[in-house]
């Protein structure tokens, strides 16, 4: 199981780079989702895969799943998904500003200023 | 169980919140922060004075104690960069209430200052990797916005590239955090220093060390990841780029200073030299782009590199003190830079143009300004008596007991250019014929007040070594001997 | 262009609130199973989205005529101030409290200070949710 694990993350963070290299903000937009579902899946594998009951203090329960891996991937979505968000705006506000979405032309270099 | 050791987080949180409420009137904004600000200082000042009196402080959040909930630890490293940011906080608002402009006040401007305190305070505080993982994202959060407010085409070209840049910094954040968990089972900073003493730092373990030198490297703008830095520090209005220049970096730089010192410091062969040479290379980009630019804003911003680069090569030496004069160092490199940013930022509104070569014989008309920023500059370089000067006497004896003489000669001549660049400054600036500049209604003043008022806390800082040096020498002690960290989050 | 919604716009009138409604379920009982204010909180602001997908902004803007930005805030504030809290009894910062409770009606249930803060946390969710959506909508 966890070798599958790492072959999606491994797929994951390949396509992730491949779009954040394109010239579209859009693409690098959803590069870095990609690449923040990657990181959340190797959290999640790298607590360790099992099958086991919900981490709260009863008695009859022996196998609990580990709760730590679980609250960091929840804190590393929220935070994803609130940069995701802005970014999403921001690039929204850009296109509207400078009327461009191509990476190319956001250098900033004096022959484009 | 002390509270005071949140409390430095909890203010400007609270600060914060209650000025999303009332962003139409901007008096009671600029009345609420500078209190808090006030009051934050004498927070700070208390709590580096009962860390002083009664070693490091731990707090567990919400009674779960360490290992297994999060700790909050005041050390005497983290109180006193605390206090520094407080206070660079507060002079920056002073210069932010004359320069800043009534669109941005409406909009958010002050919260997200405080926002960008809380964060950059937790970082310094937490004992905990995760947390400070969470603490840099609020820092961060906060300092997205302060980039892009205002809305001017620079600002957002640039912002959507300090965004990205950053975004796969902390992606690599969790990941390297995901691989120290399935290693040592912790994530507890106290906790996790015990568990990879105890296996001794195997190959995996310095594998993650270098990982999370990206990681921080990246957000402290170290040798080969610095080149975001230059661009997006540039675009900002002069306030913003004082607390990113004086803040931000600093807190990446503090992340490797605490992890290289608490975490991995079994492997110092491998990781050390590294980071050393890191921060050598660091210091030869800056003085390139130092002394290249004629940009005023941009020399500065160079001149934060080579400050980086000479911070982590302090680190890299790993013995008293060196670490003495790397804390020295930092605390002297927040202060001044700032000071300096809000200097350059006079000069700048007053002559409208950042370029050097359009700038001259400002000194006749403005000797007040002149003449701190020749201090700003003459303490940035480590002259003596100020500030500058015994943090790198001191790195530099600790490179000479490690007979790392190449560093030493490479910190020495960075020394003698960055005097060169801010120099340059001051000469082409500052003397020579008057020039006429289209007059504009600054309030030259008070724009001046926070910008003396940091040089002159730089001085005494510089005339006061003898006074400030046992709470740094205490900060050094921690670092040295991790245990005394160890025994007051874990309690043993 | 006038597109027929009419199909949308009549499940939408039902479907908003049994989501609503479940949401707020899903946020109570966060406490002692999978839920709380976040889920919760996405929930809610689901339902609202679905609201404005089938009907527009003016009209939604119409039926919830609030400043979505004062939730995060208050939200916010709501969860410091819950936190904070424990400052007062000389306990640290986030120790929460609880005590069990008979109702009528209800019968036993457990009072949890926790509670205060995921509210805190719902109304954050929902501010900040709908503060995008309503960003990036709005100008078309």
């Amino acid at each position: 199981m966890e070798i599958l694990m790492a072959i999606v993350i491994g797929i994951l963070f390949t396509c992730a780079t491949y779009l954040m290299l394109s010239k579209s903000i859009l693409r690098i937009i959803i590069g870095t989702g990609l690449l923040s579902h990657g990181a959340h899946l190797l959290i999640l594998t790298m607590g360790g895969l099992k099958r086991g009951a919900v981490p709260i203090l009863t008695d009859k329960i022996q196998d609990y799943v580990d709760p730590l891996p679980q609250a960091l991937i929840l804190t590393a979505i929220v935070i994803s998904f609130g940069v995701t968000a802005f970014f999403l705006v921001l690039a929204y506000r850009t296109y509207q500003e400078i009327g461009t979405d191509d990476m190319d032309q956001l250098r900033g270099t004096k022959h484009n200023e | 169980m002390n509270n005071l050791t949140i409390l430095p987080v909890l203010l400007p949180l609270l600060t914060g919140i209650i000025l999303l409420f009332v962003t139409k009137s901007i008096i009671i904004q600029r009345i609420l922060s500078m209190l808090s600000s006030i009051i934050g200082i004498g927070i700070a000042g208390t709590l580096v004075y009962n860390v002083s009196a009664h070693g490091i402080i731990a707090l567990a959040v919400g009674s779960w104690e360490a290992p297994f909930g999060i700790v909050i630890v005041a050390d005497m490293l983290a109180s006193l960069l605390v206090l520094t940011t407080t206070i660079i906080v507060c002079a920056v608002l002073i210069y932010s209430f004359y320069s800043i402009g009534e669109a941005r006040e409406k909009f958010y401007y002050y919260a997200m200052v405080q926002f960008l305190l809380v964060g950059i305070n937790g970082a310094f505080l937490t004992g905990d990797l995760f947390n400070l993982f969470v603490f840099f994202e609020v820092m961060l959060m906060a300092s997205y916005v302060l980039l892009a407010l205002g809305g001017t085409k620079v600002q957002l070209r640039e912002t959507i590239k300090y965004l990205l840049v950053n975004v796969i910094a902390s992606a690599l954040f969790v990941i390297t955090v995901a691989y120290l968990y399935s290693v040592t089972g912790t994530l507890n900073m106290a906790d996790l220093s015990r568990k990879i003493a105890e296996i001794g730092q195997p190959g995996i373990i310095t594998v993650i060390a270098v990982s999370f030198l990206i990681v921080f490297g990246m957000k402290g703008a170290i040798f080969p990841l610095f080149y975001w830095l230059p661009g997006s520090y540039a675009a900002p209005p002069i306030p913003v780029i004082a607390l990113f220049g004086a803040l931000l970096t600093k807190v990446g730089i503090y992340s490797i200073f605490r992890t290289y010192t608490l975490l991995f410091y079994h492997d110092q062969g491998y990781t050390h030299t590294l980071l050393g040479i890191l921060g050598i290379l660091t210091i030869i980009i800056g003085i390139i782009g130092a002394v290249g630019y004629w940009d005023l804003k941009k020399i500065i911003i160079y001149n934060i590199i080579i400050a980086i680069g000479v911070i982590t090569f302090g680190i890299s030496l790993m013995n008293e003190q060196a670490l003495i004069g790397t804390a020295f160092y930092i605390m002297h490199d927040m202060i001044i830079k700032a000071a300096l940013f809000l200097l350059i930022g006079i000069m700048i509104k007053l002559t409208g143009t950042n370029n050097l070569r359009e700038i001259s014989g400002l000194i006749r008309t403005y000797p007040v300004l002149g003449w701190s920023f020749f201090i700003a500059a003459i303490s940035l370089a480590g002259i003596p008596p100020f500030s500058g000067f015994a943090g790198k006497l001191l790195i530099l004896q600790g490179a000479a007991a490690e007979s790392a003489y190449l560093g030493m000669a490479v910190v020495l001549l960075s020394s003698l250019f960055v005097l060169y660049s801010v120099m340059k400054i001051f000469i082409n600036g500052f003397w020579g014929e008057e020039k006429e500049y289209p007059k504009k209604d600054i309030p030259y003043k008070k724009l001046l007040f926070p910008a003396v008022l940091l040089v002159a806390i730089s001085i005494s800082y510089g005339l006061g070594t003898e006074f400030v040096y046992p709470f740094i020498s205490q900060a050094a002690e921690t670092l040295l001997h991790p245990d005394i960290y160890l025994d007051a989050v874990l309690k043993e | 262009m006038k597109t027929n919604d009419l199909i949308l716009q009549t499940v939408t009138k039902v479907a908003a609130f049994v989501i609503i409604l479940f949401s707020l379920s899903i946020f109570l009982g966060g406490h002692y199973s999978p839920g709380g204010g976040f889920v919760g909180g996405l929930m809610t602001s689901s339902a609202i989205i679905l609201l404005l997908l089938a009907y527009d902004l003016k009209t939604v803007a119409g039926i919830l005529p609030v400043d979505y930005k004062l939730f995060i805030a208050s939200g916010l504030l709501l969860s410091v101030l819950t936190a904070s809290g424990s400052l007062l009894f000389g306990v640290p910062l986030m120790t929460h409290a609880f005590t069990y409770v008979d109702l009528p009606l209800l019968g036993h249930i457990s009072l949890h200070t926790a509670v205060l803060f995921d509210l805190g946390v719902y109304l954050v969710v929902v501010g900040v949710t709908m503060t995008i959506i309503q960003t990036i909508g709005e100008s078309e």
